[in-house]
């Protein structure tokens, strides 16, 4: 537990001693602040209409500003998080800290769920960030819409899963630009897995659909909490860090 | 403490370690010589737990490096060929996180990082960040890490490379400094430095142990045939001649061009006397008259030569087979 501790501290504390953890921070705040403006002004353009017409629109703040965040921020966070995992073992490989790292006494699994907590961590503080809009929404005497605590949970769910996949890609090599542009390219064709469902017919359309990232966010986004969905993510995780931690032992047979 | 038992080491079908053998007592410091790729780092990496062995075994204070390699690694420091640290880490953070994943306990750490900066001298450096600082404080932060939580073992892949003359010093009198104490394996191409540190050496060739001796012993095999340097001004040709009857001269050298040759003599004959008066007679000038001691470099470039030319034959042999 204390390497595990030890191996966190490290790996969250050179998040941000590197400009990484900033750069993936403020453009994914920005572009994310961006997504919240634009939301709340089409509301408050509607509102507006609305008043005028009380009769024709029906507007609610959880379907006109709070899903299509959700939606968008995912998106920013399909490009953003490879970045974050990318370093995790492929720069280890690279500058031959791994060989260190890998004869101090550590067990694989401390190393690798240490530098995987580190990942969430940095996500976690990204994405709690993004709390100053419900302050905002308070602030201007909004309630908050309750779909908004599943929505977090969805957020911070996928992004573990992106984080989990990261690591495995970023242990099989050891150039973080290979790390992340592979870890993006698996996350984007998981996403998109439910778009070939309509044409590969009924049996296999819905294992695809079952697979695909996003479809089982979509429930979250809008406010519905599926025990399946939850199953979904954390079986994904374990899978993707089950798998690293082989690859890990895996130098302990080759050759 | 360390036995290293028939251990062979292939990367695919490349052997980089071929059935070596070897023990390492308690409190010995023991030399790894060996040209460039002979399989002294991948050795290293088996003892430290980094990977297994093909196959043979190596077990450190009794216990095998594979099936108890945390154990194992509690007991060893290690510094690995080109100093692999954290260089967006500084100096003092990068040490405790060392004492930390070393398993010493909170009130220990500090103790342990404050015990190392100063033997390794890196007060100047502590607050800084480890991609800021020379190569050769870095060597001395590498060797910190290794030092931290007192191990019995020390393992140092080529610990003074690429130093300036006076920091090698230092780090050669701070590894002397642990003999007896501590164990210590040390690899290194640089052959003063092991004759001048180590009380036994190992020398590694291709993959495969070609001697295990200590320093002294292995000189003193070489130096039953002697060699001698003379420079003279005379005509090439003529001087061979010349010389080549001479008492006591088994065979000459080539000219290197300038009038230099290298003697082969009779073991244990004082010919110089004779060859400075054949030269003298002929009226030639006489510049150099020098006996070639056997060092270990003659001793390494001896074994290391034999070998290829053994396993050069042998692959001859191999294809006429065929």
């Amino acid at each position: 537990m204390s390497n595990f501790w030890a191996v966190f501290k490290r790996e969250f504390k050179v998040y941000f001693t590197s400009p990484i953890a900033y750069a993936v921070m403020i453009i994914f705040l920005v572009t994310a602040g961006y997504f919240f403006f634009t939301g709340i002004s089409y509301y408050s353009m509607l509102s507006f209409q609305a008043s005028q017409n009380p009769q024709i629109y029906k507007v609610n703040l959880s379907d006109i500003v709070m899903n299509p965040l959700f939606g968008n921020i995912s998106v920013v966070m399909l490009l953003m998080l490879p970045a974050l995992t990318m370093r995790l073992f492929a720069e280890e490989k690279k500058t031959g800290t791994y060989e260190l790292l890998f004869t101090y006494p550590l067990r694989d699994v401390e190393v690798l769920l240490g530098k995987y907590f580190a990942a969430l961590g940095v996500f976690a503080v990204m994405v709690g960030l993004t709390g100053v809009y419900l302050i905002i929404l308070l602030f201007f005497g909004k309630s908050i819409p309750d779909v908004v605590l599943a929505g977090y949970l969805g957020l911070f769910l996928m992004g573990a899963a992106f984080l989990a996949l990261g690591i495995l890609v970023s242990a099989m090599t050891e150039n973080q630009i290979v790390a992340s542009v592979v870890s993006f390219g698996l996350l984007l064709i998981l996403w998109l897995l439910s778009w070939t469902s309509s044409m590969v017919g009924p049996q296999l359309g819905k294992v695809f659909e079952y697979l695909s990232l996003i479809k089982h966010f979509n429930n979250f986004s809008r406010g519905l909490l599926d025990t399946a969905d939850l199953a979904y993510y954390l079986c994904f995780i374990f899978f993707f860090l089950f798998l690293t931690l082989r690859v890990l032992e895996s130098k302990r047979w080759r050759g | 403490m360390i036995e290293v038992d028939h251990i062979s080491k292939f990367f695919g079908p490349v052997p980089a370690v071929r059935d070596v053998t070897f023990q390492v007592g308690k409190g010995e410091i023991l030399g790894f010589l060996g040209p460039n790729g002979a399989g002294k780092t991948t050795t290293m990496r088996i003892l430290t737990g980094f990977f297994p062995p093909t196959s043979g075994s190596a077990r450190i204070g009794g216990l095998d490096v594979f099936e108890k390699s945390l154990e194992v690694r509690k007991k060893i420091g290690y510094l690995p060929e080109n100093v692999p640290l954290y260089k967006e880490m500084i100096v003092e953070d990068y040490l405790k996180f060392v004492a930390e994943v070393k398993g010493l306990d909170r009130s220990q750490r500090k103790k342990a990082v404050g015990q190392v900066v100063e033997t390794c001298g890196l007060e100047p450096v502590i607050k800084r960040f480890i991609r800021n600082i020379s190569k050769g404080f870095r060597q001395r932060v590498g060797l910190a890490q290794a030092l931290i939580g007192d191990p019995e073992l020390l393992i140092l892949d080529e610990p003074t490379i690429g130093l300036d003359p006076k920091q090698i010093f230092d780090i050669r009198n701070l590894i002397r400094s642990y003999a007896g104490e501590k164990t210590i394996i040390l690899s290194t191409h640089i052959l003063p430095e092991v004759s001048m540190i180590c009380e036994r050496i190992v020398i590694i060739n291709q993959g495969r142990v070609v001697a295990v001796d200590s320093p002294e012993n292995l000189s003193s095999e070489l130096s039953g045939s002697g060699r001698i340097r003379l420079r003279t001004g005379g005509p090439a040709e003529d001087v061979r001649a010349k010389l080549a009857q001479v008492d006591g001269v088994i065979s000459l050298g080539e000219s290197d061009g300038q009038g230099s040759f290298v003697i082969e003599i009779e073991p244990k004959e004082e010919i110089q006397p004779r060859l400075a008066s054949a030269v003298i007679e002929a009226g030639w000038d006489l510049y150099e008259l020098t006996p070639i001691a056997a060092t270990l470099e003659d001793i390494f470039i001896n074994l290391v030569t034999q070998e290829s030319e053994e396993a050069e034959t042998v692959s001859r042999e191999d294809v006429s087979d065929e």
